[in-house]
Parts: C-alpha cells; sequence; structure tokens
C-alpha cells in the first residue's frame, strides 16, 4: 500500500502529478491569478507561500476545481480539470483535501467519519472501510479514537482525523490548505508531524503554508506567489537565500 | 353563582373519547410522516438554483402560511368534491392537515439546511460524494438534529390544530365532544375533560419524539449536548 518513491528518480519519467499552465482567475474585478504555471512531480511536496490576498489558496483550490479557472490549463492525475466535461468525482477521488478548519462531520463517530466516503463512493463493504479506517487512523496516531465524536477531540487531533478520512480514499496526490493556522504551537506540531511521515512515505502534496520552518525542511519546491504571479520558485533553499527582495521580505517578516 | 359539574354522565362515554382521541392521534401520525417528507423535498426545492422550482415551492409556503387552516380544510374538501372525487372525511382531514404542515415543516428544514457551514459541503465534495450523498449524509441528518425541536413543537400543535377538521365531520376528538355536549348538555364537563386529553396527547407526542431522538440522533444519546 505504502509507495515508498523517490521523487528525483521517477519524476523525470513520468508526466507530472498536477499541472497548471498560465492559470487566470478573477472573483468579479480582483484578479487573483494572473498566469500561475507550476507543476508537480510524483512523491513531491510542493509549498505555497505568499502573503494573504496573494492567490495561493485560490491556486491550491483551483487543482481540486472549487474554483473554477477563466483561462489557462489544470491536469491533474490525467483529469483535465479545467475542461467542462470533467467528471469532477473522478477527479476528486485521485486528489485529497484537508481545509483549516477540519470540517469533519459533527453527528458522525471518527470511524463514520472516515468510512462514509469509501463506503458510498468506491463501495467498499462495511468491514473493509472499518480496517482501513484503524489503518489511516494509527498512521495519524489516532487509533484509540475511532468511536469518538469530532467535538470529544483537540483541534490537532480533530485535524489529524480529518487527514486520516482523506488518507481512506487512497488518493494519489493531497492537497493542504493553510491546515496549521487554526492550531496553537503545539497542536500545530503533531499535525506537522504526520505530513512529514506521509512525505517520507512518498506522497504528491500540495499544500499552502504560514509555517516557514516547516516548509524550509519538506519542500522539494517552493512558489512564492505575489499578487496573483509565481513571483520566485526554487528548491527549499530559496527561503533563505531568496532572489527577489519580495521574498526576502516576506521570509524576513515570516520568521 | 351556581356552579354544577357533574363529570358521571361524560365518563361513561369514555370509549367515544377513546375513539375520538385515537383518530387525532392517527391524524397526526400520518400527516407528521407526509408532512417531513414534504418538508424535506421543499427545503430542497426552496434552496433549488432552478428558479422555476424555488418559485413553485415558495408560493405553497407563502399561500399556506397566509391562509386560515380551516379555510384550507374546506378548500380540499369541496375542491375534491367538485372534482367529482369522493373520499372520506378522515382522508380529506389528513390530507389538508399534510400539506398545511407540510409548508411549516418546509421552512423550518430549510432553515436547518441553511445552517450547515459551507466548509462541511466542501469537505464532502473533496470526498467525491454525489450531490444525493452530500444532503443526505453532510446536510439533511445534521439539519433536521438542529430543527429538531421546532419540528416536533410544530407537530404538536398540529396536532392540536386537527380539532379544526371537526368542522368537516372528521370523527376525531373535538367532533366527538361536540355529539357527547349535545346529547348530555353536559358542554362545559366535556370540554374540560377533553382539554385533558389533548393535554395528554400532546404528552405522548412529546414523548415519543424524545424517544424518537434518542435513536436517530446518536451522537446527542452519547453526548447530550446541542449540535
Amino acid at each position: 500500500m505504502h509507495k515508498t518513491l523517490n521523487a528525483a528518480t521517477n519524476a523525470a519519467t513520468q508526466s507530472p502529478v498536477v499541472s497548471l499552465k498560465n492559470v487566470h482567475k478573477s472573483f468579479g474585478t480582483l484578479k487573483v491569478l494572473d498566469g500561475v504555471s507550476f507543476e508537480v512531480d510524483r512523491g513531491e511536496v510542493l509549498v505555497l507561500i505568499g502573503r494573504s490576498g496573494s492567490g495561493k489558496s485560490t491556486a491550491l483550490r483551483c487543482i481540486d476545481r472549487f474554483e473554477r479557472i477563466d483561462s489557462g490549463e489544470i491536469v491533474v492525475c490525467d483529469h483535465r480539470v479545467s475542461d467542462p466535461k470533467l467528471d469532477l468525482r473522478a477527479l476528486r477521488q485521485d486528489v485529497g483535501i484537508v481545509f483549516q478548519s477540519y470540517n469533519l462531520f459533527p453527528h458522525l463517530t471518527i470511524e463514520e467519519n472516515i468510512t462514509l466516503a469509501p463506503c458510498s463512493v468506491k463501495g467498499v463493504s462495511k468491514a473493509e472501510a472499518k480496517e482501513e479506517a484503524r489503518r489511516v487512523l494509527a498512521q495519524v496516531g489516532l487509533e484509540d479514537k475511532l468511536h469518538q465524536y469530532p467535538e470529544q477531540l483537540s483541534g490537532g487531533q480533530q485535524q489529524r482525523a480529518a487527514i486520516a478520512r482523506s488518507l481512506a480514499m487512497q488518493p494519489k496526490v493531497m492537497l493542504f490548505d493553510e491546515v496549521t493556522s487554526a492550531l496553537d504551537p503545539e497542536l500545530t506540531g503533531e499535525v506537522l508531524k504526520v505530513i512529514e511521515a506521509l512525505a517520507a512515505d512518498g506522497m504528491t502534496m500540495v499544500m499552502v503554508t504560514h509555517e516557514m520552518g516547516f516548509a524550509r525542511g519538506i519542500a522539494n519546491r517552493v512558489v512564492f506567489m505575489h499578487r496573483g504571479k509565481v513571483h520566485e520558485t526554487g528548491p527549499a533553499a530559496i527561503l533563505t537565500s531568496p532572489a527577489t527582495p519580495e521574498l526576502a521580505q516576506f521570509v524576513g517578516t515570516g520568521l | 353563582m351556581n356552579l354544577n359539574l357533574d363529570f358521571a354522565s361524560i365518563i361513561e362515554r369514555w370509549p367515544t373519547f377513546f375513539d375520538g382521541a385515537l383518530l387525532t392521534l392517527q391524524l397526526a401520525f400520518i400527516a407528521t410522516m407526509l408532512g417531513t417528507a414534504i418538508g424535506v423535498l421543499g427545503a430542497i426545492g426552496r434552496r433549488s438554483h432552478h428558479p422555476i422550482v424555488s418559485r413553485i415551492c415558495g408560493i405553497y409556503v407563502e399561500a399556506i402560511r397566509n391562509t386560515p387552516l380551516l379555510v384550507q380544510i374546506f378548500l380540499v374538501y369541496f375542491g375534491l368534491a367538485s372534482l367529482g372525487l369522493k373520499f372520506s372525511a378522515f382522508v380529506v382531514a389528513a390530507a389538508a392537515l399534510t400539506i398545511n404542515v407540510g409548508a411549516y415543516t418546509t421552512e423550518i428544514i430549510r432553515a436547518g439546511f441553511d445552517s450547515i457551514p459551507r466548509g462541511q459541503i466542501e469537505a464532502a465534495e473533496g470526498l467525491a460524494l454525489s450531490r444525493a450523498q452530500i444532503y443526505w449524509h453532510v446536510v439533511m441528518w445534521p439539519a433536521i438534529e438542529k430543527v429538531y425541536p421546532s419540528l416536533t413543537s410544530q407537530f404538536v400543535l398540529l396536532m392540536l390544530a386537527s380539532s379544526v377538521t371537526s368542522q368537516i365531520s372528521a370523527e376525531e376528538l373535538t367532533a366527538v365532544a361536540n355529539y357527547v355536549q349535545s346529547d348530555t348538555y353536559r358542554a362545559f364537563e366535556t370540554y374540560i375533560l377533553v382539554a385533558l386529553v389533548y393535554i395528554v396527547l400532546s404528552l405522548i407526542m412529546r414523548a415519543g419524539f424524545w424517544l424518537l431522538g434518542l435513536v436517530i440522533f446518536p451522537r446527542r444519546r452519547r453526548l447530550g449536548t446541542p449540535l
């Protein structure tokens, strides 16, 4: 089940898991994405950073088509996301997304939260789904919370449960939209540890984060967004030695 | 002032009252079940992006909420009759009460649907659930749990309002009382008794809804906290 892939060797031979080409997106008169392009290869961790309003969350949400783009092209796991005839549910079976506000279903136990989609979308049997729930919960260190309700968990535990819920669908790529922004430093740490373990397992990931130290440690590639454009991109090293004054200023204030 | 109450002649008619009360409960039960179904569909319809669907549901809700129940009952009663359709008073009463409570239920359930945060729906969409699955698993059950107290009060009100169907001679509790009092000339005693029976019916319904809530909302049963 666990694919431990070496990002560097696979990247050259396979088409990217996520690719954005010249993506434009406006909300009314506000231009949010102004010709954004980037690619994520299999097993790679791409971190999107930038100020609030720079378009990084919108770019992430476009990948799972929570926002429709005005022009350009997005291809995710061979799904042409920008195609109006896109099979949306097929795309979303391949893409897992975790939000800032966890969004666990409050009326369901953690187990029911996790088994809901595999059972109703993939037609997995209840018994199989429960076994998978146990496995993914163990992966995020919450196997004892199976029969608890979300409100009985701390914020960090809820976020880890939300990650487990996404993992149970066995996605090919995971999107993380500021998943630690609602958490205190201690709880942030436990969530980031889970994400690090996923990266070590070879999961392809795109994440929006304000945790610069974490980004430096985990990113294969960093995309710095500024005013709707990819202002600077490169390996994690650009965070310590930025080429543009905007990124220098951003990491300067961000640390 | 000379108050002379005689309950004996009323109480000896208890089988009649019992039948009336049973019919009242049956009317309430049918209208509650069908009204809930209409309410769920109506709420989905009112929130539909299809303008004609949401308009039709809106007109239904407003038409019912702005006319008296008795007039609605007569409209169904004489409407069916003028179409040449012959139904018993019970069927007409059940239909009218269902149409009536369906409109109120639509509004209550719609409020519940609207209270589900957008993030819940996005999370479900992100998990590739279909629209119908999202409505069923993520929107409807928590929505109903949130509005359950308003919903059950509405159904108890409906049971009390069913007394109006005595006007078309449905043999429910109030109609039965009307016969008894005209027979015995003990009007005050009759309606005191009937009022007490309605109180008992209300308590029975509230207890029933409380028990039902324990069954259909396991989270609430275990944690006891509102959603």
